[in-house]
């Protein structure tokens, strides 16, 4: 449950451990070579959007690779994971073959283990901070790989542990919004004895996890075990319900809900506003996603249409912009390409996503920025005009800034553009409630100990608070919120 | 919930459906509209709220048979459910006491008019209303706005009913006679092109309600996105009405065909297996 030292210690000190340290000598676990993610072949897999791409590994492959792990006295590779799982307990687990154990450890702490092995930006967290990356320059123990083989077996096996529910405290709680820092939050509360009630905009429940993250990375039946999880130990879901508009907080306040957590994502797609921007063919990469992913468009049995391109262009290079291009590629696309102002290493999407989409024939076009698009006479774009960037010094995300070759434009023609260059916090929330304090970027502002707004009985987490983030952060928000919701509330019941 | 409560055809193209949505019912204003799933296949389409009873926590849709998802739910009847219904969404029209009012209805767009009629008379508005339509047939809710008119001119493009010719013939024939203080402008997208460059003349001030094309209706996507003013805005979130004079009606007219092939042959399949 915590970074705690001593815990930390004492877990380690178990005989299990002792033991199973004894039996490989560190020598020989480093000289093992890291495990390779089995995967669909390149040319299969781009005809199918739901299929997804890594298959996972074997039991007797995920054994080995936990072989990898040193059990480390000092295990830096829980620093580097946002909500400090104990990554050494549970590797073991899988090493000495407890499937099951390491499953319930990654539950200590993480609401969402079979997402999270599947979409955490591992190289920049648990992976980079590993013994193997930091001091020996070695590829890492595939701690992600791990994590979701162990959440999967678990899943796969029917023997889902159902974590224990306090009595019923009579309490009510409500989450806005149904992505993971509302998931993560709901799972908390409903523990410590809560009645909670999650209310979503949409008709489906899991937020980006649904309706943006591709099936060929993230299948929705997972995010749905998750959530039927949450269902059995007693959350409602409630979906096609608007906070702030469907009924407003003194509403849902006058019904009995003292307390509220908002995780209502960073929703509102950013456009570049520059010339010709408004076409047709050229859409945000959350109206792309969600018309194939939320709406099944990509199937001539759904309603919802989605235009084929056969000359695509995504511009960004995010994990948005990875999953839109890869998903234009299994549309049909002829050529898919990403264009993005900075070079590859700069880029903030996974590298594995990068791997992939480089091996499923997906075009980089780097250090280019579009600057105008054109249009045939109906109004529907047909090419676009893009700039040389070179780089400069670096910026404050320490990243280099990228500038603007002068007289470097060049024209491409294109069918189908799809604009993946960041979001905004969704200004729902803050416009319908006056007096919640907000800061200029639209984000709402929350004690960060906490997770408290300036309204007391109003909490925040997630991409709402921080922008643009990830899946594990919003879900260790949502944990932080819970703790600290409850203590708020039951210091008002006493 | 969801459940439709009555139906009631105006047309073979047109009906207007009670639907029970008890939350909806309490909080919409006029000018906000929903969004609506017909089944599990279905696509999520816009329509707007044109009347609602708090009490029996009913809503009313007044819808017009187009390509697929409408007529899906034309399918329905009373009894039957729509499996999602959300909201209200858009922002409310801005209801205040301006003196005259001329509101200019095409089409279907006479229902979305409905409730911000009604809206602008109740605060001791003079209305004026302009129903305008391509034939007699098309001609729908008239004795309703009637209610909330002090006038009502009826306009039809072949002469069937009222007076043979346009909107903007209508409306023009009424400023010149009048100070009008304000206009709303709600149908298709031409009808509104013309209204706009009508009351620009006069120097009106004049709201139209856009129909852009919607997925979620909650500022996520874009797709419903408008230039206004060189601005781009979100219709389901910072409209659906806008300032008529500084709206591209142009690039909006371009932008509603944004998806018509697809939607074409997605309707000629629906037709073959019905
Ligand atoms: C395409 C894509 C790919 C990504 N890939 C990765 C990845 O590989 N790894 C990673 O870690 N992160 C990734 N991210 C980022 C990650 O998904 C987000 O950081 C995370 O989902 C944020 O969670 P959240 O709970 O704050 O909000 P969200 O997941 O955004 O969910 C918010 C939900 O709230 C609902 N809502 C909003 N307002 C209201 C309201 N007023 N009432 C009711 N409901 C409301 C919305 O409809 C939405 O469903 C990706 C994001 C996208 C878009
Ligand atoms: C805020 C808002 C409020 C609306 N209120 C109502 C209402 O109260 N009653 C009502 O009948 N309709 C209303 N509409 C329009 C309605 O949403 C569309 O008619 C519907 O989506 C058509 O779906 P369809 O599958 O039946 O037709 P489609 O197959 O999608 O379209 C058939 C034909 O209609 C055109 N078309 C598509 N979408 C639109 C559109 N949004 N506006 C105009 N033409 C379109 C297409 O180009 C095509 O030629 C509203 C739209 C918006 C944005
Ligand atoms: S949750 Fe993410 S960062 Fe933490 S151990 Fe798992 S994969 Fe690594
Ligand atoms: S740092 Fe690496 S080797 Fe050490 S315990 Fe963590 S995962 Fe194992
Ligand atoms: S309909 Fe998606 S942003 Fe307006």
């Amino acid at each position: 449950m915590s970074t705690n030292k001593e815990y930390l210690r004492s877990e380690r000190d178990m005989e299990w451990r002792a033991e199973l340290r004894k039996k490989i000598a560190n020598k020989e676990r480093t000289l093992m070579v890291r495990t390779r993610m089995p995967e669909m072949d390149p040319a299969v897999r781009i005809r199918f959007q739901d299929r997804e791409v890594n298959t996972g590994l074997t039991a007797a492959q995920a054994q080995s690779e936990a072989s990898r792990c040193l059990d480390c006295a000092n295990p830096t590779c829980i620093e580097g994971c946002p909500v400090s799982i104990n990554i050494p307990k549970f590797v073991k687990y899988i090493e000495q073959g407890s499937f099951l154990e390491a499953a319930k450890t990654l539950k200590e702490t993480s609401a969402l283990p079979a997402v999270c092995g599947r979409v955490c930006p591992q190289e920049k967290q648990c992976e980079a901070t590993c013994f193997y990356a930091v001091k020996l320059q070695k590829d890492p123990v595939a701690i992600g790989h791990l994590e979701r083989f162990a959440a999967d077996y678990e899943r796969e096996s029917g023997f889902v542990s159902v974590p224990e529910v306090a009595p019923s405290n009579g309490i009510k709680v409500a989450a806005v919004g149904s992505g993971p820092a509302s998931l993560s939050f709901a799972g908390d509360m409903i523990k410590l004895g809560y009645d909670v009630t999650v209310f979503e905009a949409l008709h489906e429940i899991g937020g980006v996890l649904k309706y943006g993250i591709p099936e060929f990375r993230l299948p929705n039946k997972i995010v749905d075990v998750e959530i039927d999880n949450l269902r059995q130990m007693g959350v409602k879901f409630v979906r096609n319900f608007i906070v702030g508009k469907t009924a407003s907080f003194d509403d849902l306040k006058t019904e009995g809900f003292e307390a509220f957590f908002v995780g209502s994502g960073a929703g509102l797609p950013r456009f570049m506003n520059i010339p010709g921007e408004n076409y047709n063919g050229i859409l945000s990469s959350n109206e792309y996603l969600t018309r194939v992913n939320l709406m099944n468009a990509a199937s001539d049995e759904f309603d919802t249409p989605v235009l084929r391109g056969k000359n695509v262009a995504v511009i960004g290079g995010g994990n948005t912009a990875m999953d839109s291009v890869r998903t234009a590629k299994r549309l049909g696309a002829e050529r898919a390409i990403i264009i993005y102002r900075r070079s590859r290493v700069e880029m903030p999407a996974r590298v594995e996503e990068v791997h992939h989409a480089e091996e499923e024939g997906i075009e980089f076009l780097n250090l280019a920025n579009p600057v105008e698009y054109f249009a045939d006479e109906k109004g529907k774009v047909n090419g676009m005009r893009v700039q040389r960037m070179g780089l400069g010094e670096p910026d404050a995300s320490g990243r280099r800034r990228p500038i603007v070759l002068e007289g470097s434009e060049f024209d491409i023609a294109v069918d189908l553009v799809v604009v993946a260059v960041g979001v905004s916090p969704n200004p729902l929330i803050p416009s319908e409630v006056k007096e919640l304090k907000v800061s200029k970027w639209g984000t709402i502002e929350v004690n960060e100990e906490t997770m408290q707004s300036s309204i007391p009985e109003l909490f925040a987490g997630g991409d709402i608070v921080r922008g643009g983030a990830t899946v594990i952060l919003a879900m260790g928000d949502g944990r932080k919120a819970a703790a600290s919701m409850h203590e708020y509330l039951q210091g008002k019941h006493q | 919930m969801n459940q439709i409560v009555d139906k009631v055809l105006f047309s073979e193209k047109v009906a207007k459906f009670v639907v029970d949505a008890p939350r909806i019912a309490r909080s919409r204003k006029p000018g906000h509209f929903v969004i609506i799933r017909v089944d599990e296949k279905g696509e999520r389409i816009p329509l707007t709220i044109a009347g609602a009873d708090p009490v029996k926590g009913t809503i009313d849709l007044v819808v017009q048979k187009m390509g697929v998802s409408s007529s899906k739910l034309f399918e329905l009847n009373i009894g039957d459910h729509i499996l999602d219904v959300v909201g209200p969404l858009g922002k409310a029209t801005h209801i205040h006491n301006a003196g005259t009012i001329l509101a200019c209805g095409g089409g279907v767009g006479v229902a979305p008019m409905l409730p911000i009629v009604e809206a602008f008379k109740k605060a001791g508005n003079r209305v004026i209303s302009i129903l305008a339509a391509r034939n007699k047939d098309l001609i729908i809710l008239e004795n309703e706005i009637r209610k909330w008119s002090d006038e009502v001119i009826i306009m039809t493009d072949d002469g069937s009913y009222g007076t043979k010719g346009l909107v903007t013939a209508g409306a023009e024939a009424v400023i010149q006679r009048e100070k009008i203080n304000e206009c709303i402008a709600i149908g298709p997208a031409v009808m509104m092109k013309f209204t706009s460059l009508l009351t620009k003349k006069y120097q009106i001030p004049t709201q139209a309600s856009l129909n852009a094309i919607m997925v979620d209706g909650t500022g996520m996507c874009g797709a419903c996105r408008v230039s206004v003013g060189g601005h781009t805005m979100f219709t389901c979130i910072d409209g659906p009405e806008f300032d008529a004079h500084q709206i591209d009606f142009d690039e909006l007219i371009v932008r509603l065909g944004g998806y018509a092939a697809e939607e074409k042959l997605a309707n000629e399949r629906y037709l073959k297996l019905n």
